[in-house]
Protein backbone atom coordinates (compact mmCIF):
# COMPACT_ATOMS: atom_id res chain seq x y z
CA UNK A 1 0.00 0.00 0.00
CA UNK A 2 1.10 3.78 -0.42
CA UNK A 3 1.61 5.53 2.64
CA UNK A 4 -0.59 8.57 4.14
CA UNK A 5 2.16 11.29 3.20
CA UNK A 6 2.45 9.97 -0.14
CA UNK A 7 -1.00 10.19 -1.12
CA UNK A 8 -1.50 13.83 0.11
CA UNK A 9 1.43 14.52 -2.16
CA UNK A 10 -0.27 13.53 -4.84
CA UNK A 11 -3.21 15.13 -4.05
CA UNK A 12 -1.45 18.15 -3.16
CA UNK A 13 0.74 18.20 -6.46
CA UNK A 14 -2.27 17.50 -8.61
CA UNK A 15 -3.77 20.80 -6.62
CA UNK A 16 -1.07 22.61 -7.96
CA UNK A 17 -0.02 21.34 -11.15
CA UNK A 18 -3.40 21.05 -12.59
CA UNK A 19 -6.30 22.68 -10.42
CA UNK A 20 -8.58 19.63 -9.14
CA UNK A 21 -9.05 19.22 -5.64
CA UNK A 22 -9.09 15.66 -4.12
CA UNK A 23 -8.53 16.80 -0.95
CA UNK A 24 -12.47 16.62 0.08
CA UNK A 25 -12.17 13.31 -0.95
CA UNK A 26 -12.84 10.14 1.33
CA UNK A 27 -9.27 9.37 2.06
CA UNK A 28 -10.10 5.50 2.66
CA UNK A 29 -11.28 5.02 -0.97
CA UNK A 30 -8.93 7.58 -2.62
CA UNK A 31 -6.29 5.74 -1.21
CA UNK A 32 -7.64 1.82 -2.71
CA UNK A 33 -8.51 4.16 -5.84
CA UNK A 34 -4.82 5.24 -6.25
CA UNK A 35 -3.09 2.14 -5.35
CA UNK A 36 -4.67 0.47 -7.89
CA UNK A 37 -3.46 2.60 -10.91
CA UNK A 38 -0.49 2.50 -9.40
CA UNK A 39 -0.23 -1.28 -9.31
CA UNK A 40 -2.02 -1.23 -12.69
CA UNK A 41 0.85 1.16 -14.42
CA UNK A 42 3.82 -1.03 -13.11
CA UNK A 43 4.97 1.63 -10.61
CA UNK A 44 7.24 -0.07 -8.21
CA UNK A 45 8.10 3.65 -6.62
CA UNK A 46 5.95 6.36 -5.50
CA UNK A 47 8.01 9.29 -6.82
CA UNK A 48 7.95 7.88 -10.65
CA UNK A 49 3.97 7.75 -10.23
CA UNK A 50 4.06 11.00 -8.98
CA UNK A 51 6.63 12.74 -11.76
CA UNK A 52 4.55 10.92 -14.08
CA UNK A 53 1.55 12.28 -13.17
CA UNK A 54 3.27 16.08 -13.00
CA UNK A 55 4.63 16.17 -16.48
CA UNK A 56 2.62 14.11 -18.57
CA UNK A 57 -1.24 15.68 -18.74
CA UNK A 58 -2.08 12.64 -20.90
CA UNK A 59 -1.14 10.55 -17.87
CA UNK A 60 -2.97 12.62 -15.27
CA UNK A 61 -6.38 12.46 -17.29
CA UNK A 62 -5.85 8.80 -17.58
CA UNK A 63 -5.21 8.50 -13.55
CA UNK A 64 -8.00 11.02 -12.84
CA UNK A 65 -10.86 8.29 -15.07
CA UNK A 66 -8.79 5.64 -13.18
CA UNK A 67 -9.40 6.49 -9.48
CA UNK A 68 -13.12 7.73 -9.90
CA UNK A 69 -15.34 4.96 -9.45
CA UNK A 70 -17.27 3.92 -12.74
CA UNK A 71 -18.71 0.84 -11.42
CA UNK A 72 -22.84 1.13 -11.98
CA UNK A 73 -25.59 -1.34 -13.10
CA UNK A 74 -29.02 -1.22 -14.61
CA UNK A 75 -31.57 -0.65 -12.09
CA UNK A 76 -29.22 -1.45 -9.20
CA UNK A 77 -31.86 -1.75 -6.13
CA UNK A 78 -34.86 -1.92 -7.71
CA UNK A 79 -37.18 -1.07 -4.84
CA UNK A 80 -35.93 2.40 -5.47
CA UNK A 81 -36.97 2.19 -8.92
CA UNK A 82 -40.51 0.31 -8.10
CA UNK A 83 -41.20 3.70 -5.81
CA UNK A 84 -40.36 5.90 -8.57
CA UNK A 85 -42.67 3.95 -11.00
CA UNK A 86 -45.30 4.26 -8.56
CA UNK A 87 -45.19 7.04 -6.63
CA UNK A 88 -42.40 9.89 -7.99
CA UNK A 89 -43.27 9.63 -11.68
CA UNK A 90 -47.50 10.20 -11.43
CA UNK A 91 -46.70 13.38 -9.78
CA UNK A 92 -43.82 14.27 -12.16
CA UNK A 93 -46.34 13.41 -15.29
CA UNK A 94 -48.54 16.21 -14.11
CA UNK A 95 -45.78 18.78 -15.47
CA UNK A 96 -45.84 19.79 -18.81
CA UNK A 97 -42.40 19.17 -19.20
CA UNK A 98 -40.23 17.30 -16.97
CA UNK A 99 -35.84 17.98 -16.43
CA UNK A 100 -34.03 15.46 -14.88
CA UNK A 101 -30.24 15.46 -13.54
CA UNK A 102 -28.33 12.34 -13.04
CA UNK A 103 -25.28 13.72 -11.79
CA UNK A 104 -22.15 11.50 -11.56
CA UNK A 105 -24.01 8.88 -13.96
CA UNK A 106 -20.61 7.13 -15.59
CA UNK A 107 -21.37 4.99 -17.89
CA UNK A 108 -25.04 5.56 -18.41
CA UNK A 109 -26.71 2.67 -17.15
CA UNK A 110 -29.09 4.37 -14.77
CA UNK A 111 -29.85 6.83 -17.04
CA UNK A 112 -30.93 4.30 -19.29
CA UNK A 113 -32.53 2.79 -16.80
CA UNK A 114 -34.43 6.14 -16.22
CA UNK A 115 -35.64 6.39 -19.90
CA UNK A 116 -36.97 3.36 -19.53
CA UNK A 117 -38.89 3.94 -16.90
CA UNK A 118 -40.26 7.79 -18.49
CA UNK A 119 -40.94 5.54 -21.98
CA UNK A 120 -43.01 2.58 -19.61
CA UNK A 121 -45.01 5.91 -17.93
CA UNK A 122 -45.94 7.71 -20.92
CA UNK A 123 -43.25 10.33 -20.23
CA UNK A 124 -40.61 9.98 -22.08
CA UNK A 125 -41.39 12.44 -25.26
CA UNK A 126 -42.15 14.81 -22.82
CA UNK A 127 -38.63 14.60 -20.72
CA UNK A 128 -35.66 15.89 -21.04
CA UNK A 129 -32.57 14.10 -19.09
CA UNK A 130 -29.08 15.82 -17.80
CA UNK A 131 -26.22 13.28 -17.25
CA UNK A 132 -23.00 14.68 -16.18
CA UNK A 133 -20.09 12.95 -15.13
CA UNK A 134 -16.16 14.53 -14.60
CA UNK A 135 -14.84 11.70 -16.68
CA UNK A 136 -15.24 12.59 -20.37
CA UNK A 137 -14.25 8.63 -21.34
CA UNK A 138 -17.34 7.48 -19.60
CA UNK A 139 -19.84 10.07 -20.98
CA UNK A 140 -18.62 8.74 -24.10
CA UNK A 141 -19.73 4.84 -23.40
CA UNK A 142 -23.05 6.44 -21.98
CA UNK A 143 -24.09 8.35 -25.12
CA UNK A 144 -23.47 5.19 -27.28
CA UNK A 145 -25.94 3.21 -25.22
CA UNK A 146 -24.01 0.09 -25.53
CA UNK A 147 -23.21 -2.19 -22.95
CA UNK A 148 -21.90 -6.21 -22.17
CA UNK A 149 -24.25 -8.57 -23.28
CA UNK A 150 -23.38 -10.73 -20.68
CA UNK A 151 -24.79 -8.42 -18.29
CA UNK A 152 -27.78 -8.23 -19.29
CA UNK A 153 -29.24 -11.53 -17.89
CA UNK A 154 -28.98 -9.96 -14.50
CA UNK A 155 -30.41 -6.43 -15.50
CA UNK A 156 -33.45 -8.18 -16.70
CA UNK A 157 -33.93 -9.25 -13.46
CA UNK A 158 -33.40 -6.24 -11.93
CA UNK A 159 -35.77 -4.84 -14.34
CA UNK A 160 -38.54 -7.26 -13.45
CA UNK A 161 -37.82 -7.12 -9.42
CA UNK A 162 -38.36 -3.27 -10.19
CA UNK A 163 -41.70 -4.21 -11.53
CA UNK A 164 -41.23 -4.16 -15.00
CA UNK A 165 -43.68 -5.88 -17.52
CA UNK A 166 -42.02 -5.95 -20.37
CA UNK A 167 -39.95 -8.03 -22.05
CA UNK A 168 -36.43 -6.49 -21.45
CA UNK A 169 -34.68 -7.56 -24.88
CA UNK A 170 -36.97 -5.17 -26.61
CA UNK A 171 -34.96 -1.57 -25.77
CA UNK A 172 -31.84 -3.08 -27.03
CA UNK A 173 -30.16 -5.33 -29.70
CA UNK A 174 -27.42 -7.77 -29.43
CA UNK A 175 -24.58 -8.30 -31.24
CA UNK A 176 -21.07 -10.20 -30.99
CA UNK A 177 -20.99 -9.60 -26.71
CA UNK A 178 -22.82 -6.18 -26.87
CA UNK A 179 -25.89 -4.50 -26.08
CA UNK A 180 -26.73 -1.29 -27.65
CA UNK A 181 -29.92 0.21 -26.33
CA UNK A 182 -32.62 1.62 -28.84
CA UNK A 183 -31.68 5.59 -29.96
CA UNK A 184 -35.28 6.19 -28.96
CA UNK A 185 -34.41 5.89 -24.80
CA UNK A 186 -31.11 8.31 -25.97
CA UNK A 187 -32.86 11.14 -28.04
CA UNK A 188 -33.70 12.48 -24.83
CA UNK A 189 -30.65 12.47 -23.45
CA UNK A 190 -28.26 15.42 -23.22
CA UNK A 191 -24.35 14.09 -22.02
CA UNK A 192 -22.20 16.71 -20.43
CA UNK A 193 -18.78 17.29 -18.24
CA UNK A 194 -19.31 18.56 -14.91
CA UNK A 195 -16.96 18.71 -12.01
CA UNK A 196 -19.13 18.53 -8.54
CA UNK A 197 -16.38 19.68 -7.08
CA UNK A 198 -15.83 23.29 -8.66
CA UNK A 199 -18.75 23.48 -11.20
CA UNK A 200 -22.06 25.57 -10.01
CA UNK A 201 -25.94 24.95 -10.98
CA UNK A 202 -26.58 24.99 -14.43
CA UNK A 203 -30.39 24.83 -14.76
CA UNK A 204 -33.46 23.72 -12.77
CA UNK A 205 -34.38 20.44 -12.35
CA UNK A 206 -37.90 18.76 -11.21
CA UNK A 207 -35.35 15.38 -9.83
CA UNK A 208 -31.80 14.76 -9.62
CA UNK A 209 -30.69 11.62 -9.20
CA UNK A 210 -27.14 11.43 -7.85
CA UNK A 211 -26.37 7.81 -6.53
CA UNK A 212 -23.33 6.61 -4.73
CA UNK A 213 -21.51 9.37 -5.80
CA UNK A 214 -21.31 11.33 -2.27
CA UNK A 215 -20.09 8.25 -0.17
CA UNK A 216 -16.69 9.38 -1.75
CA UNK A 217 -16.47 13.18 -0.47
CA UNK A 218 -15.80 14.03 3.66
CA UNK A 219 -18.75 15.76 5.06
CA UNK A 220 -18.00 18.97 3.94
CA UNK A 221 -17.70 18.73 0.64
CA UNK A 222 -21.21 16.73 0.78
CA UNK A 223 -22.98 19.32 2.22
CA UNK A 224 -21.17 21.99 -0.46
CA UNK A 225 -23.05 19.15 -3.37
CA UNK A 226 -26.60 19.15 -1.66
CA UNK A 227 -26.76 22.62 -1.53
CA UNK A 228 -25.76 22.69 -5.39
CA UNK A 229 -28.66 19.80 -5.60
CA UNK A 230 -31.23 22.27 -3.91
CA UNK A 231 -29.92 25.85 -5.89
CA UNK A 232 -30.80 23.79 -8.64
CA UNK A 233 -34.13 21.80 -7.77
CA UNK A 234 -37.24 23.17 -7.83
CA UNK A 235 -39.85 23.65 -5.28
CA UNK A 236 -41.69 20.16 -5.11
CA UNK A 237 -38.67 18.35 -6.94
CA UNK A 238 -37.21 14.93 -5.72
CA UNK A 239 -33.77 14.61 -4.86
CA UNK A 240 -32.53 10.91 -4.53
CA UNK A 241 -29.55 9.43 -3.30
CA UNK A 242 -27.64 5.77 -3.01
CA UNK A 243 -29.78 3.59 -0.53
CA UNK A 244 -26.69 4.10 2.58
CA UNK A 245 -26.98 8.36 1.95
CA UNK A 246 -28.55 11.05 3.17
CA UNK A 247 -29.02 14.65 3.18
CA UNK A 248 -29.60 14.50 7.04
CA UNK A 249 -26.22 16.27 7.97
CA UNK A 250 -26.15 18.80 5.11
CA UNK A 251 -29.63 20.63 4.81
CA UNK A 252 -31.92 22.32 7.69
CA UNK A 253 -34.98 19.59 8.46
CA UNK A 254 -38.44 21.16 7.25
CA UNK A 255 -37.13 21.73 4.31
CA UNK A 256 -37.23 18.30 2.58
CA UNK A 257 -39.90 15.59 3.01
CA UNK A 258 -37.99 11.87 2.99
CA UNK A 259 -40.21 9.14 1.19
CA UNK A 260 -40.23 6.79 4.09
CA UNK A 261 -37.22 4.43 4.08
CA UNK A 262 -36.25 5.06 0.33
CA UNK A 263 -33.32 7.99 -0.07
CA UNK A 264 -35.79 9.92 -1.56
CA UNK A 265 -36.38 13.81 -0.98
CA UNK A 266 -39.41 15.89 -1.57
CA UNK A 267 -38.12 19.40 -1.56
CA UNK A 268 -41.48 21.30 0.22
CA UNK A 269 -40.09 24.59 0.40
CA UNK B 1 -8.16 -26.16 24.11
CA UNK B 2 -5.51 -23.73 24.05
CA UNK B 3 -5.45 -21.87 27.26
CA UNK B 4 -4.19 -18.04 27.46
CA UNK B 5 -6.28 -16.60 24.80
CA UNK B 6 -6.53 -13.76 26.29
CA UNK B 7 -6.79 -10.52 24.39
CA UNK B 8 -6.34 -6.80 25.53
CA UNK B 9 -6.28 -3.37 24.03
CA UNK B 10 -8.85 -4.59 21.26
CA UNK B 11 -11.25 -1.66 19.33
CA UNK B 12 -12.24 -3.81 17.07
CA UNK B 13 -13.42 -7.20 15.70
CA UNK B 14 -13.71 -7.93 12.53
CA UNK B 15 -15.63 -10.89 11.07
CA UNK B 16 -15.48 -12.04 7.73
CA UNK B 17 -17.46 -15.14 6.52
CA UNK B 18 -19.55 -16.34 3.53
CA UNK B 19 -21.37 -19.73 2.44
CA UNK B 20 -22.65 -21.55 5.77
CA UNK B 21 -21.23 -18.26 8.02
CA UNK B 22 -24.22 -17.58 8.90
CA UNK B 23 -24.93 -20.85 10.99
CA UNK B 24 -22.29 -20.22 12.82
CA UNK B 25 -22.58 -16.56 14.36
CA UNK B 26 -25.80 -17.38 15.23
CA UNK B 27 -24.52 -19.91 17.24
CA UNK B 28 -22.09 -17.43 18.68
CA UNK B 29 -24.26 -14.00 19.04
CA UNK B 30 -26.84 -15.03 20.75
CA UNK B 31 -24.41 -15.72 23.79
CA UNK B 32 -22.19 -12.92 23.79
CA UNK B 33 -21.76 -10.98 26.87
CA UNK B 34 -21.74 -7.17 26.30
CA UNK B 35 -18.76 -6.16 24.29
CA UNK B 36 -15.87 -5.05 26.31
CA UNK B 37 -14.82 -1.50 25.20
CA UNK B 38 -14.59 -2.79 21.67
CA UNK B 39 -16.96 -2.88 18.59
CA UNK B 40 -17.69 -6.15 16.50
CA UNK B 41 -17.71 -5.16 12.16
CA UNK B 42 -19.48 -8.40 10.54
CA UNK B 43 -18.65 -8.91 6.69
CA UNK B 44 -20.41 -11.86 4.65
CA UNK B 45 -21.51 -12.41 1.67
CA UNK B 46 -24.72 -12.52 0.48
CA UNK B 47 -27.40 -11.89 -1.70
CA UNK B 48 -27.52 -7.67 -3.16
CA UNK B 49 -31.49 -7.90 -2.90
CA UNK B 50 -31.79 -9.36 1.16
CA UNK B 51 -30.43 -6.21 2.51
CA UNK B 52 -31.93 -5.93 6.47
CA UNK B 53 -32.08 -9.01 7.24
CA UNK B 54 -28.68 -10.13 9.03
CA UNK B 55 -29.28 -7.31 11.26
CA UNK B 56 -33.24 -8.03 12.11
CA UNK B 57 -31.85 -12.18 12.64
CA UNK B 58 -29.33 -10.50 15.20
CA UNK B 59 -31.40 -8.26 16.78
CA UNK B 60 -33.79 -10.89 17.09
CA UNK B 61 -31.35 -13.33 18.29
CA UNK B 62 -28.74 -11.18 20.68
CA UNK B 63 -29.00 -8.29 23.77
CA UNK B 64 -26.09 -6.46 21.94
CA UNK B 65 -27.15 -3.76 20.15
CA UNK B 66 -27.08 -3.94 16.34
CA UNK B 67 -26.38 -1.06 13.98
CA UNK B 68 -26.87 -0.85 9.96
CA UNK B 69 -24.15 0.72 8.57
CA UNK B 70 -24.92 3.92 6.16
CA UNK B 71 -21.76 6.48 5.00
CA UNK B 72 -19.96 7.85 7.41
CA UNK B 73 -21.63 5.80 10.15
CA UNK B 74 -19.22 6.27 13.33
CA UNK B 75 -17.44 3.08 15.15
CA UNK B 76 -18.66 3.16 18.50
CA UNK B 77 -17.35 0.69 21.07
CA UNK B 78 -20.43 -1.94 22.93
CA UNK B 79 -22.30 -1.94 19.05
CA UNK B 80 -22.27 -5.09 16.29
CA UNK B 81 -22.16 -3.48 13.23
CA UNK B 82 -23.03 -5.51 9.30
CA UNK B 83 -21.47 -4.56 6.05
CA UNK B 84 -24.49 -3.64 3.78
CA UNK B 85 -24.71 -5.66 1.03
CA UNK B 86 -22.98 -4.44 -2.50
CA UNK B 87 -20.91 -2.46 -1.12
CA UNK B 88 -17.58 -2.50 0.09
CA UNK B 89 -16.86 -1.29 3.39
CA UNK B 90 -13.59 0.53 4.07
CA UNK B 91 -12.92 2.38 7.71
CA UNK B 92 -11.13 5.74 8.02
CA UNK B 93 -8.63 7.12 10.62
CA UNK B 94 -11.53 8.91 12.39
CA UNK B 95 -13.50 5.76 13.53
CA UNK B 96 -16.14 6.56 10.57
CA UNK B 97 -16.86 3.68 8.15
CA UNK B 98 -16.98 4.41 4.32
CA UNK B 99 -18.45 2.65 1.99
CA UNK B 100 -17.54 2.07 -1.97
CA UNK B 101 -19.16 0.49 -4.82
CA UNK B 102 -15.98 0.08 -6.82
CA UNK B 103 -14.97 -3.39 -9.02
CA UNK B 104 -15.76 -6.71 -7.02
CA UNK B 105 -12.57 -8.48 -5.53
CA UNK B 106 -12.95 -12.10 -5.46
CA UNK B 107 -16.31 -11.94 -6.88
CA UNK B 108 -17.55 -10.30 -3.94
CA UNK B 109 -19.05 -7.09 -2.83
CA UNK B 110 -18.30 -6.93 0.26
CA UNK B 111 -15.05 -8.03 -0.32
CA UNK B 112 -13.48 -9.23 3.41
CA UNK B 113 -10.00 -9.07 2.03
CA UNK B 114 -10.60 -5.26 1.39
CA UNK B 115 -12.55 -4.94 4.76
CA UNK B 116 -9.66 -6.28 6.94
CA UNK B 117 -6.96 -4.75 4.41
CA UNK B 118 -8.58 -1.67 5.77
CA UNK B 119 -9.21 -2.27 9.20
CA UNK B 120 -5.71 -3.73 9.67
CA UNK B 121 -4.30 -0.03 8.17
CA UNK B 122 -6.51 1.58 10.65
CA UNK B 123 -6.48 -0.18 13.47
CA UNK B 124 -2.98 -2.47 13.83
CA UNK B 125 -2.55 -4.51 16.97
CA UNK B 126 -5.97 -3.14 18.15
CA UNK B 127 -7.72 -5.50 15.69
CA UNK B 128 -9.14 -9.07 15.93
CA UNK B 129 -9.68 -10.87 12.66
CA UNK B 130 -11.69 -13.66 12.44
CA UNK B 131 -12.64 -15.72 9.45
CA UNK B 132 -15.44 -18.34 8.96
CA UNK B 133 -16.92 -21.02 6.75
CA UNK B 134 -17.44 -20.05 3.08
CA UNK B 135 -16.50 -21.62 -0.07
CA UNK B 136 -13.89 -19.61 -1.48
CA UNK B 137 -10.74 -17.49 -1.30
CA UNK B 138 -11.70 -13.84 -0.17
CA UNK B 139 -10.25 -13.24 3.74
CA UNK B 140 -7.19 -14.80 3.48
CA UNK B 141 -5.28 -12.20 2.41
CA UNK B 142 -6.95 -10.05 5.03
CA UNK B 143 -5.84 -11.97 7.82
CA UNK B 144 -2.17 -11.50 6.33
CA UNK B 145 -2.75 -8.12 5.97
CA UNK B 146 -3.97 -7.78 9.81
CA UNK B 147 -1.58 -10.12 11.05
CA UNK B 148 1.27 -8.03 9.27
CA UNK B 149 0.10 -4.63 11.13
CA UNK B 150 -0.04 -6.91 14.22
CA UNK B 151 -3.28 -7.67 15.08
CA UNK B 152 -4.60 -11.09 16.25
CA UNK B 153 -6.12 -13.36 13.66
CA UNK B 154 -8.58 -16.23 14.33
CA UNK B 155 -9.34 -18.99 11.72
CA UNK B 156 -13.10 -20.80 12.70
CA UNK B 157 -12.31 -24.71 12.81
CA UNK B 158 -12.88 -26.17 9.49
CA UNK B 159 -14.15 -29.08 11.20
CA UNK B 160 -16.71 -27.27 12.55
CA UNK B 161 -17.41 -24.80 9.44
CA UNK B 162 -20.15 -25.56 7.02
CA UNK B 163 -18.14 -24.87 4.43
CA UNK B 164 -14.95 -25.58 4.96
CA UNK B 165 -12.83 -24.13 1.99
CA UNK B 166 -12.01 -20.72 3.35
CA UNK B 167 -11.08 -21.18 6.34
CA UNK B 168 -8.48 -23.90 4.96
CA UNK B 169 -7.39 -21.61 2.55
CA UNK B 170 -6.40 -18.76 5.69
CA UNK B 171 -4.87 -21.90 7.30
CA UNK B 172 -2.92 -22.77 4.43
CA UNK B 173 -1.93 -19.33 3.23
CA UNK B 174 -2.04 -17.27 6.50
CA UNK B 175 -0.54 -18.22 10.45
CA UNK B 176 -3.52 -17.83 12.39
CA UNK B 177 -2.81 -17.04 16.04
CA UNK B 178 -6.04 -19.41 16.96
CA UNK B 179 -7.58 -21.94 15.21
CA UNK B 180 -10.99 -22.50 16.92
CA UNK B 181 -14.24 -24.00 17.37
CA UNK B 182 -17.85 -21.92 17.17
CA UNK B 183 -17.56 -22.45 21.31
CA UNK B 184 -14.02 -21.53 21.39
CA UNK B 185 -14.43 -18.46 19.68
CA UNK B 186 -17.23 -17.51 21.69
CA UNK B 187 -15.24 -17.77 24.99
CA UNK B 188 -11.97 -15.81 23.00
CA UNK B 189 -14.99 -12.72 22.23
CA UNK B 190 -16.06 -13.05 25.53
CA UNK B 191 -12.77 -12.62 27.13
CA UNK B 192 -11.28 -9.33 25.42
CA UNK B 193 -10.15 -6.84 27.27
CA UNK B 194 -11.47 -8.31 30.78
Amino acid sequence: MIEDIELETLINEVYEYYGFDFGSYSRASLKRRVYRVYQLDGFTHFHDFLSKVRTDPEYYKRMVDEITVNVTEMFRDPSFYNILRKEILPLLGTKPFIRLWHAGCSTGEEVYSMAIMLKEAGLLHKSLIYATDINATVLETAKKGIFPLKMMKEYSQNYRDAGGQEDFSRYYTANYGIAKFNDELSQKMVYSQHNLVSDTSFNEFDMILCRNVLIYFDNELQKRVINLFDESLAVLGFLALGTKETIKYSISPGKYKQYEKEKIWRKIK
Amino acid sequence: MEENKIIVNCKVVIIGGSAGSLNALMQILPSLNKLNNFAIVIVVHRKSTDDQTLEELITLKSSIPVKAIEDKTILKSGFVYVAPSNYHLLFEKDDTLALDTSEKINYSRPSIDVSFESAAEVYTDSLVGILFSGSNTDGTQGLKAIKAAGGTIVVQNPLSADMPFMPNNAILFSSPDYVLNNKEILDLLNSINT
